[in-house]
């Protein structure tokens, strides 16, 4: 049992290490980036789209999509580094990524819109 | 755990845990490093909350488009592109034991980097000059805090950057070294992924509102 579990981790770092950073790789994370990256700041810069909402959505999403990129092609994540507890602690903190972020934007826009405004309080004197 | 008695020579017994195995140094280091890398991103979402909320209030001070320059920060933007394609670079030769190539990758990321530094306090003087201070509005504390921690970040990525050459110049590419040199990598690429969000959310955003 000792052997084996100390052989398993000697295997497992051996094999985690950079297994997949290869020169195509990295060159075809680079390129998709570039791509990803160019053509939001066309899209503002030229204001190609008719509304701005949708501008808005589209270079959100080009965001998403670059970070996945990043995340496969640099970042080397899947799902089996380190017995997969690399993945586990990376979906920990999108959960708390996300409770933050909308948690904030969603209360504080609510105080926000709900504040009196400053004539209606004078009124009440 | 089990624990074993071992009766020693003198007869007295000796308590210790029998499966405490050793493991090979820095075996668990790059999940470490990559929980601290998930620690760090949560100060990066607190701080883009506190930019999403307070980004819409300029106290009637300047907004966004009087403020960015698109073709500054796509230049910066590629500065940071290309220093991370470069690491990657210095990844590959290091892994074909070039010390030579790994070191010239290495010094022009750090170039990269650095020219990135550089554009972006260029930025910042300019915004201080024109009265745009992190006192002036909610908006640009909330900026100002924001990128600076991500300018902060590669600062420092910077000076370990230019530390792990000396190592390296010194101790060659040994395993430490090499662990060093992932883990920097990881950071590196780490502050590219926070960028996409500083651009997107900050200054394509913020000229379009």
């Amino acid at each position: 049992m000792n052997t084996d579990t100390h052989a398993a981790h000697a295997d497992h770092h051996h094999g985690d290490g950079h297994a997949h950073s290869t020169f195509s790789g990295y060159m075809l994370g680079f390129v998709l980036s570039v791509v990803l990256t160019a053509i939001p700041f066309w899209l503002v810069m030229s204001g190609a789209l008719p509304s701005k909402q949708i501008t808005a959505l589209v270079i959100m999403a080009f965001a998403v999509v670059q970070i996945v990129v990043h995340m496969i092609y640099f970042l080397h994540m899947n799902t089996t580094s380190e017995n997969g507890w690399s993945m586990m602690a990376l979906i920990f903190t999108i959960v708390m990524v996300v409770i933050a972020l909308s948690g904030s934007l969603w209360v504080m826009s609510h105080l926000n819109s709900n504040m009196m405004p400053v004539h209606q309080m004078r009124g009440m004197n | 755990m089990t624990v074993s008695v071992n009766p020693t020579q003198t007869g007295e017994p000796v308590f210790y845990l029998a499966d405490e195995h050793p493991h090979p140094e820095g075996w668990s280091t790059s999940l470490g490093f990559w929980i601290y890398l998930m620690s760090d991103c949560l100060i990066f979402a607190i701080l883009f909350a506190t930019f999403g909320v307070l980004g819409g209030n300029y106290a009637a001070g300047p907004a966004p488009k009087d403020l960015f320059d698109l073709n500054l920060v796509a230049v910066n933007t590629s500065m940071l592109l290309l220093s991370s394609i470069t690491y990657g670079f210095a990844m590959l030769t290091m892994q074909q034991n070039k010390i030579g190539q790994t070191q010239m990758w290495l010094a022009i990321t750090g170039l990269f980097g650095a020219a990135f530094i550089g554009i972006e306090l260029t930025e910042f003087a300019h915004m201080i000059h024109e009265g745009a201070t992190p006192q002036r509005s909610a908006f640009l504390s909330a900026f100002f805090t924001l990128v600076g921690t991500h300018g902060l970040h590669v600062s420092c990525g910077l000076i370990w950057l230019v530390t792990l050459m000396m190592q390296v110049q010194k101790f060659g590419l040994i395993e430490a070294n090499r662990r060093r040199l992932m883990c920097l990598s990881m950071f590196w690429h780490f502050l590219d992924v926070v960028w996409i969000g500083v651009f997107t959310f900050v200054y394509l955003l913020g000229v379009l509102r």
